[in-house]
């Protein structure tokens, strides 16, 4: 059962990350990208990770996918790229490039490491429940906590200032 | 239960499709989602391997990586209308004011 869930996951995954590659529209590879994100946070779920996936729902799909589309609509950019690509040899390149890359990754992981092959997936404990999260993020990672925040005040000064200096 | 190598398999290939999207489209708005992409599936990665021994500790870790890329997509994005301003366009070629 898990593993049919796993593979019907996967290929949307697989799917909505090509079809955001390739589509031509900007606000078409946003959606697509937002179907990825949705299966992505399916995969959370499966591997005990039920407070990532409210996340990743909330801020990947909610709030990083809709500020793409509000730039792109309102930058009026969907289509604007790509007549011609002053670089010809750029594509076969950057393909087989891709194909190594897989392959290098692939070979390391089955080569190296011996627990590659070991089991995950949802078993009956509470690893990963928001209770446990809350734990860890307020005792042990409660500094990094903090310098969260101070980044998230620095983006949000640093958008409000870049913005005012164009009026 | 399902082997680890499946979700790192995954996670593998949707970075090198986030990676063929850096190298391969020119639009700005096209380069940043794919930068995206690659930032989830490495969250994949994480979150894989925090479920394969058990440990917390990865999870906080994608949590943090989460916090930092709304962070680093709200500034990204300014800059980027201000340089549409500018520039009229998101072609990526046409931004070479840093050049020597």
């Amino acid at each position: 059962m898990e593993l049919v869930i796993f593979v019907i996951t996967a290929i949307v995954a697989i799917i909505g990350a090509i079809a955001m590659l390739t589509s031509r529209n900007a606000v078409h590879s946003a959606l697509f990208l937002l179907l990825n994100f949705g299966a992505i946070a399916v995969l959370y779920l499966l591997l005990q990770a039920p407070f990532l996936f409210a996340v990743q729902l909330i801020v990947y799909a909610g709030a990083i996918i809709v500020l793409f589309l509000f730039v792109v609509m309102l930058l009026g950019a969907e289509r604007d790229e790509e007549d011609a690509n002053p670089i010809r040899w750029q594509a076969p390149v950057a393909i087989t490039m891709a194909v190594l890359l897989i392959g290098e990754i692939i070979w390391v992981l089955v080569r190296q490491s011996q627990d590659s092959l070991a089991r995950v997936g949802s078993s009956d404990s509470d690893f990963g429940s928001p209770a446990q999260i809350a734990q860890a993020l307020f005792t042990t990672h409660l500094l990094p906590f903090e310098v969260a925040s101070f980044v998230l005040l620095t983006a949000l000064i640093g958008v409000v200032v870049l913005h005012q200096r164009q009026n | 239960m399902l082997p680890t190598i499946f979700y790192i398999g995954l996670s593998v290939l949707l970075f090198v499709i986030g990676v063929c999207g850096v190298l391969l489209r020119r639009s700005t708005l096209m380069v940043f989602m794919s930068i995206e992409l690659m930032l989830n599936s490495a969250n994949l990665a994480l979150v894989t391997f925090a479920n394969q021994r058990q440990s917390i500790d990865a999870q906080i870790m994608v949590f943090f990586v989460i916090t930092i890329a709304a962070a680093e997509v709200a500034v990204g994005l300014a800059l980027l209308v201000m340089i549409f301003m500018r520039k009229k366009t998101t072609n990526i070629d046409t931004m070479t004011t840093l050049k020597g």
